[in-house]
Order: C-alpha cells, then structure tokens, then sequence
C-alpha cells in the first residue's frame, strides 16, 4: 500500500510539473510580453512612457533575463504562495481568486455527488427493467444529455424559464444578497440557486454514469452465482443489492478520475453562461483583456485542484478495493 | 462459373472478408444506420454549401431585420393543393407603441418556389464560377428557411456554410489527432523503456486536466490579426494537441498487448524489418477499433470549436461556423425574441448525436467476440 502511494505520489508531483510548464507557456504565448502591452495601453490613454523607466520596470519584474531564469523565479514565487499580480485589476491574483475558487469547488463537490446519486438508482432501475418503457426513456434522455454540450443547456434552460416565468436564473445569489455579509439566509439562498447549475454541469457526467451503470450490471445479472442464489432463493431485492450492484458499482466509483476534469471543465464555461461567481469568468475576463498572469494562475489551480483530486480519489479506491492495488502494481 | 452463382448464405459467411462481416453486422444496428445517413446529408449539404443555401450569405437585406421563417406551403388560403410549393410574402407593420417590428405572412403574394434557378452568383470550392441554386424564389419575393439574423442575413444559407466549417474542424481535427496518438501511442508501446515513460506522464497529464480552460487559454492566444484560415487551422491544432491524448492510450495498450503474439513473433523470425511489422502487422489488426474511437472523437472536436466560438475566443466573423452563429445567441433576450437563431444549436445536438450512434454501432460490429 505504501508503495503504491508514494508511486502515485511521485506521479502527482510530476503531473504537477508539467502543469506548472504549460501554464508558464501560457503566460509567454500572447505575442510580446506584458510588458510592452501596458506601454501600449498608457500610450492610448496620453501617458508617455520613457525609456529608462521602462528598462527599469523590465528590470524589476525580470524581463531582461532568460526565459528559464524567469521560469524559476515565477515557480519560486508561486511556492511561497505569490501568484503575481493581475493586470487588470492591480490586485495580487490569490485575492481575486480566493473566494471564487471556494463557490467552484463548492459547485464541483456538489455536481460530483448529483451524478451519482442520479446517476446510481437509474442505473439499477435501467439494468433491472431492461427496455421497458422506463429504461427506454432513461436511454433517449441519456443520449440526449450526452450530445447537449452544458453551454447550450445552459441557454436552452435559461430561455425556457425566461419563456415560462419570466424569470432570469442566472447567478448564484438573488440581488439583495450579493454585497450581504455571509449569514444563515445568504447560505439558504445560494442553495436556492444551486440546481440549475448543478443540472446543467452534471447532465452530461450523469448520462455517461447511467450507460456504465446498466452495462456493468447487465453483465452481471448474466452471471452464474445470481442464478444460483435465485435457484437456492433468495428474494429478488436482497439478491439484486448484496453481489451483482456491489459489484458494478466499483468500476463507477473508479471514474471519479476522469469525472473530476470534466465537472471543473464543464463549470467554468457553464458559469459564463450562467454568470456565477466563479473562477470560469474570471478566466474569460482575463484571457479577453490578455491578463495572462491571471489566466494562467486560473487555469493551474483549476488543473492543481484536478490532479490532487485524482490522487486523492485513486489513493481512496486502493484502500477500498485491494484488487486496484495489485493490479497497478503489476503493471 | 456456374458454381460461383451457388454458393449459399453460409458459406458466403465463411469467406467473407473481416470488413464485409463488419458491414453486414452493423447494417443491423438501426440507430447506427440512421445516424450515418443523416451525417452523410449533413456532410454532402456542407460539402455543396453553395448549391444549397438560396442566398449569398454575406448579403444583407436590410428590410428584412430578424424575418421569422418562411413556411413552405402546398395549400394556398383556399385549402387548394399546389404540387409546386411556394411561400407567402413577408409583411411587415411596426407596433405604433413598443416600435416593434412584426412580420406576419402577407397571403397576397404567393412565391412558388423553383429549382435550379439562377440568383448569387458564387464559385462552387473557390474554382467554378456559376449561379445556379438548388432552390429559389423570384428576385421581387424572399425565402427565408430559417428567418434572418440582426443584419438581415439568410440564416438557413448562413447554416449551411457554417456546416462546412464546423464538420470539417471535426474532421480534420481527427485526422491530426489519429497522426499524433498513433505515432506517439506507437512509439510508447512498441519501444517502451524510458520515451513510454515520458509519454505515459503527458497521456496523463493531459487527461486529468480540465479541457475547457486550457482550450480557453490557448485560443486567446491566438494572435488577432490573424485571417480566418489560420486561426481554423489554430483551432484545429489547439483541440488536437490536448486531445491526442486518449487514443493514444488506446494504440499504447494494443501494442503492448500485439507484440507479444505470435503473428508478430512470426513475422520478426521471416526477417521483417520494423516498420513492416508496424504497418502491416500490428495497424491493421486494430484498425476498426481506432476507427471506432476516432468517430467517437469527431463530436468532442465540433463541440471544442462550437464552445470556443460561442464564447468570442475561437473563429470570428466574418468566419460562420454554428459556434459563430451562435454567439449571437448569447444574450437570453434576444433567443426569447428570435427564438430561430438557435436553430444551430440544433444542429450542432443532431450531429453529436448521429456521431455517437454511428460509434455505437461501429463499436458493436468491429467486437468480434459478440
């Protein structure tokens, strides 16, 4: 156990690395550096900038060294938990992103534990009644949940209660509560708001859920021992719930790996949509007002908060399930 | 001769080929069947954007603001039958209170509508000058399938060359995709030791990391000047690169498995090179199966472009792909008062769905062992 740990681990600590990298990429990509662009825009608003003072600010924020040498100083800064400064907003990017990170990890948990608590019974009830009218129906609405990228979702639930109530559902709080110090009715009121976003970032997760969910237990249901429990009789709910979903729930519990991504990537263009406080519009400010410090930062905590979850969810699973253990060690 | 004409439906099982067992096993699969022939109108309507859509779609009729769509009729306002359909001309009074334009259908004017007529001129593929539309209306009347967007612009034209560009970034994004999973997958697995290593920890990075910022990110960075060809082709890139990473996992398992069976053993002993074994051994023993998975890829692709345009990072105008269209659909009020542009949208959830349906039952006919 301890082996496997310390190897998942050392490959987070990697995957880590190479975030760090790209989002370093990120940050150099736009053509010129930000530098030159805020020359541009103080130039636009009458300021003129002279030439020593520019070498001097080069100078201060290490522009002038090689690329490698300002990649070290940005990951050392980054270690002692300074994520520069955005741009736009002349603020430290950790206090911009603070409080917006804690309502996309917030939705996230809560999307995660939407998809299977759906996702789950269906499943069951889809394997158990295999093309009635119920599992049909669960089928049509999976595929269709599956094709319907979460941006469109988004629209198509935001019109139709535009269309029925008049009512626009953005946001996460209603307007008295933005500004709102944190109390017990603010809390109670950002849960009003949970669902719609929640249904709409988990749709798509849940109808994949649901597909692995019936195959799995289709598969099983097949199997020798179930007909045997039934031959020594056992009742149908005891037989259905104590092997044959125990079972196929295992291979469900293992893609929390890839769900995780796909719920924080699903979050950030859906709270554009639906304009939440998160951390996805902010990312599409910056990255519109080329704050590529802040963009980069956004886009390596949303992937930092991936990868940790991923091992975090593989280390679990391995306690769990002894089976997942020896067969990543073998290989 | 007489002999061939008598060979029965089991011995034709028999010696038929791994390809034909396939066709004849998802010809079975009926979602699959629908979804493949409905892909096939939707690429030959891309593929002939010209031909099919009535109107120039860069010509603006100014008159004609945000026009609902036309319906075709057969039946006139007497309940009359007309085997030529035709549409009603467009009417339009302003609301003296909310200074809203209303159109409504003006039963005056009947518009039958023609086939192969002469209107815009275009060249078909850049290469062939010619007039000639599939379908038309005469110069004084209108017809608008889908309505017209703020500039008074044929959507269902506008559509249609959208199709174009957003099929094709499927395509194409795939094809690039197939080059680098297979090369680096193959690399991986074949040769392991420390270039599988490096390898496997990309694969991994790039799956466990959420897409959709990166994409974000990487398509801002795009420089603004660019034309509209490099920026498709930027796009394209941007979505392969972060996606090669799943097939190429796939390929790595295959030759990890491949390589260690006889055929393969056989064929190094008969003193074949590497490159051989490669291309003509171990490809083509999973070939359906990568075809399965890059179907199942192509959706993923449309849908990178269409969240990328719809959100302003990806192709801009003048460019229309349906992500382009749809960024106009952006603002809730302006869909609840012209609900037709989001009729991309529509089209955009069709061809993800026919695409997963034709994976399906591609998925079911390669499976040998059901």
């Amino acid at each position: 156990m301890l082996y496997y740990v310390m190897r998942r681990f050392v490959y987070m600590l990697i995957l880590l690395w190479v975030l760090s990298i790209v989002s370093f990429i990120i940050i150099q990509l736009p053509p010129g550096d930000f530098l030159s662009s805020y020359v541009i825009r103080l130039a636009r608003s009458g300021q003129l900038v002279d030439k020593a003072q520019l070498l001097s600010l080069r100078k201060r924020y290490g522009l002038d060294l090689p690329i490698y040498v300002q990649y070290f100083k940005w990951i050392w800064n980054i270690l002692h938990g300074n994520l520069g400064m955005s741009f736009m907003y002349n603020v430290p990017v950790t206090k911009l992103v603070g409080e917006r990170l804690a309502f996309t990890v917030t939705i996230s948990i809560f999307t995660l534990i939407f998809t299977y608590v759906v996702a789950i019974p269906i499943g069951i009830y889809s394997a158990t009644h295999q093309y009635s009218v119920g599992d049909n129906a669960f089928t049509t609405i999976g595929f269709i949940g599956l094709a319907t990228p979460n941006f469109l979702l988004a629209l198509v639930l935001m019109f139709l209660f535009f269309k029925c109530f008049g009512l626009s559902i953005g946001g996460l709080f209603s307007p008295e509560y933005i500004w709102a110090p944190w109390s017990i009715g603010k809390i109670i009121d950002m849960l009003k708001h949970f669902p719609i976003p929640i249904i709409v970032i988990g749709t798509a997760g849940t109808a994949g859920l649901i597909r692995v969910m019936r195959g799995c237990l289709l598969d099983e249901l097949q199997k020798q021992y179930v007909i045997t429990a039934r031959a020594k009789g056992v009742g149908e709910r005891t037989l259905l719930f104590k092997y044959p979903v125990r079972i196929a729930v295992n291979p469900i519990i293992s893609t929390i790996g890839w769900m995780l991504p796909l719920i924080v990537s699903g979050e950030t263009i859906t709270a554009i949509v639906l304009s939440l406080p998160t951390t996805g519009p902010l990312l599409f400010d910056a990255l519109k007002s080329q704050d590529m410090f802040l963009a980069a930062s956004i886009v390596m905590i949303l992937g930092f908060l991936t990868v940790t979850g991923t091992f975090l969810s593989d280390i679990l699973l391995a306690w769990m399930d002894p089976r997942i253990r020896y067969e990543r060690q073998g290989r | 001769m007489r002999k061939k004409n008598k060979i029965s439906a089991e011995e034709k099982y028999y010696i038929a080929s791994q390809w034909q067992l396939m066709w004849r096993k998802f010809k079975k699969h009926k979602l699959a069947m629908l979804g493949g022939s409905i892909l096939a109108i939707f690429y030959i309507l891309a593929i002939f954007c010209e031909f099919f859509s009535p109107y120039d779609i860069y010509k603006r009729y100014p008159d004609y603001i945000y026009a609902p769509p036309q319906r075709i009729h057969f039946f006139d306002e007497e309940g009359d039958f007309h085997l030529r359909p035709f549409v009603y001309g467009i009417k339009q009074e302003t609301d003296p209170v909310t200074w809203v334009t209303k159109y409504s259908e003006d039963e005056a004017n009947k518009y039958p509508i023609y086939f192969f007529v002469h209107g815009d001129e275009y060249k078909l593929w850049n290469l062939f000058p010619t007039d000639i539309h599939l379908f038309g209306v005469e110069k004084s009347g209108t017809i608008f399938l889908f309505g017209t967007e703020d500039m008074g612009r044929d959507l269902f034209s506008r559509n249609l060359y959208a199709a174009r560009i957003s099929l094709s970034i499927g395509l194409i994004g795939v094809a690039l995709t197939f080059i680098i999973g297979v090369i680096l997958g193959g690399i991986s697995g074949y040769y392991g030791g420390a270039a599988d290593m490096i390898i496997q920890r990309v694969i991994e990075f790039l799956i466990s990391i959420p897409v959709i910022p990166l994409w974000m990110a990487l398509a801002a960075a795009l420089p603004k000047d660019w034309p509209m060809i490099k920026v498709y082709f930027g796009i394209i890139i941007i979505l392969s690169l972060i996606g090669w990473g799943g097939l190429a996992r796939v390929v790595r398992g295959k030759f990890l498995q491949l390589r260690e069976e006889d055929f393969c053993m056989a064929a190094k002993m008969a003193g074949a090179g590497e490159t051989r074994i490669i291309t003509r051994h171990l490809l083509p023993s999973f070939l359906s199966y990568l075809i399965v998975n890059l179907t199942l890829a192509i959706p993923g692709m449309i849908l990178g472009e269409t969240a990328l345009s719809f959100l302003g990072l990806g192709l801009r105008p003048p460019a229309v792909s349906w992500g382009v269209l749809l960024y106009k659909a952006q603002n809730i009020r302006t869909v609840v008062l012209y609900p037709w542009i989001f009729f991309p949208a529509l089209f955009v959830i069709i061809t993800v769905l026919t695409f997963n349906f034709l994976g399906d039952g591609l998925r079911d006919a390669a499976d040998p062992y059901k």
